[in-house]
């Protein structure tokens, strides 16, 4: 069995540049990254023996890239919250003694399309086939399509939702990497353009260039590193369906319900343990299904905690301290970014550090809530 | 009829008794063989138990509105806004469909309003199970 602090980030950086990165393929977009995290933590590619990145055929192509040849290799590729399995799996592979010193990379060229990743249609898939031929296009008119049933279910108003925008970019406010930072009011995200009924362009996620990489190793060998370890608590994943007509729930997400708690429970940690939490916003209703599934506040009730200023800036649980996907940047695939922003709250290095955080949680999704994944790291060795 | 343009599905053996029906007017569901649940989308077993003792059941072509977001771009063979929804079957699973004979927006598009089923050709090869409000309802 893993064990509760076995297994430490020590290196975890960006790529140089996010935001518009019209001079960087996609796949340098994952090594530029790769290269700022080795660089930080002294080592070098033929340091690294583990290589873990998103989609088929990809971990060969990183692998050759830096100069890597790995023992273990991962390429789990469900979405935006792979980036949270692949330190789950890298976790698991480095207590097997499959590989020391593992590289998780992430690169998208989401906005410039420089070697971006071709989605052809696939008519005999079950999307294709049961959810393509009514017009969905893209994850603005998919990811929305539970919130009705949600607002019905508990009473949520437009009002609601859009505070989750208005909170989120309060704390991009305090980031200088933040693609957009000036302050918006409910007003401004109710006037903005709509785009897919009841969401308007201010509750969708930015689509940006980026890339993010992360160095897992052995925590009793972090001493041997110059950054300061981020120990990993506990894991969870799972996954649901990759039909978003096709949810349990359509007021929760039952990968959420998994992949949350099973990591919770793996730390040991209770829910008011936590200092500051990540849960990946592709759009404005997963911080409220992330508090609900992952057990924060009961069902329904994440609306008031939210709008009672919690997740605020000087609220007691600090939520999506990088202005999120919806005003830090969102190149496709989130996750790696939620991970980043966690890292840096528990180094103590964030643009808006909560003081005194020990334990952060880090929440992704994958898809249309699809499948998810959950870290829960802290800055002391239990 | 549809506009042209819309992305057509292409069926394949697990799921052709479908779309044999809905061309001939039948929304064909599964039930399963332990349980009797009625599932969709369509595959030879259960998904709740396993077994290969599955039987096709005609839907009643009954549905309620479950949710759904109304897209206000333009997509190749449709005309914005336009609804994506998701209704609910009186058997009991939901699929994702569109809305007809209704104004596309939040306040004619109602939660739990019911609907019927309305088959309407792409062209030869395929019929969607298009929903509209139900006469009465």
């Amino acid at each position: 069995m893993l064990g509760r602090g076995e297994i430490a980030i020590v290196g975890a950086a960006e790529s140089t540049q996010i935001g518009a990165v019209p001079g960087m393929s996609q796949i340098m977009l994952h090594a530029d990254a790769a290269l700022n995290a080795m660089a930080e933590c002294g080592l070098k590619p033929s340091d690294i023996d583990g290589v873990a990145c998103v989609g088929p055929m990809m971990p060969q192509q990183i692998a050759h890239y830096l100069g890597i040849t790995p023992t273990w290799i991962d390429g789990t590729g469900v979405g935006g919250c792979s980036f949270m399995i692949h330190v789950r799996h890298a976790a698991a592979a480095i207590h097997a003694g499959y590989a020391n010193t593992i590289l998780i990379t992430h690169g998208e060229s989401g906005k410039s399309r420089i070697n971006a990743t071709a989605r052809p249609p696939e008519p005999e898939g079950l999307n294709g086939q049961f959810e393509m031929p009514y017009g969905p296009f893209g994850p603005p008119t998919l990811f929305p399509i539970p919130v009705l049933r949600y607002m019905k279910t508990y009473g949520v108003t437009h009002e609601d939702l859009a505070q989750v925008s208005v909170v989120t970019r309060e704390w991009a406010g305090k980031n200088p990497r933040a693609m957009f930072r000036d302050p918006i009011t409910i007003d401004d995200v109710l006037n903005s353009r709509m785009i897919a009924y009841p969401f308007r362009i201010l509750q969708c996620c930015l689509v940006t260039d980026g890339g993010g990489a992360l160095i897992l190793t052995r925590a009793d060998r972090a001493k041997d590193f110059p950054t300061k370890p981020v120990y990993i608590l506990g894991t969870g994943e799972s996954v649901e369906t990759n039909m978003v007509s096709q949810m349990a729930d359509f007021t929760s997400s039952r990968a959420f319900k998994v992949a949350g708690p099973t990591a919770i429970k793996a730390a040991g940690i209770k829910h008011n343990d936590v200092d500051h939490l990540m849960i990946y916003d592709a759009f404005a209703h997963l911080p409220m299904y992330g508090l609900e599934d992952l057990g924060f506040v009961k069902p329904g009730e994440a609306k008031d905690f939210i709008n009672e200023g919690n997740t605020r800036p000087g609220g007691k649980l600090p939520l999506n301290t990088n202005g999120g996907g919806l005003s830090y940047t969102h190149t496709g695939m989130y996750g790696m970014f939620a991970l980043q922003e966690s890292v840096r709250q528990m180094r103590g290095t964030a643009p808006a550090q909560v003081p005194g955080a020990k334990i952060s949680v880090c929440h992704g999704v994958g898809g249309m809530f699809s499948a998810s994944g959950t870290i829960v790291f802290s800055n002391e060795k239990p | 009829m549809l506009e042209p343009g819309r992305p057509k599905p292409k069926p394949t053996p697990e799921t052709k008794h479908f779309w044999d029906g809905t061309k001939q007017g039948k929304l064909l569901l599964q039930r399963c063989g332990d349980t009797g649940k009625v599932y969709f989308p369509p595959r030879p077993f259960s998904p709740y138990t396993g077994t290969r003792n599955v039987s096709v059941v005609e839907a009643s072509g009954k549905a309620k509105l479950y949710s759904y977001v109304i897209h206000h771009r333009p997509v190749p063979g449709f005309t914005p806004p336009y609804a994506i929804a998701v209704v609910e079957l009186e058997e009991g699973p939901r699929l994702m469909t569109n809305i007809i004979d209704c104004p596309q927006t939040p306040e004619a598009l109602v939660l739990d309003m019911p609907l019927e089923v309305a088959f309407t050709p792409m062209d030869d090869d395929i019929t969607l199970p298009l929903f509209r409000p139900a006469k009465g309802g």
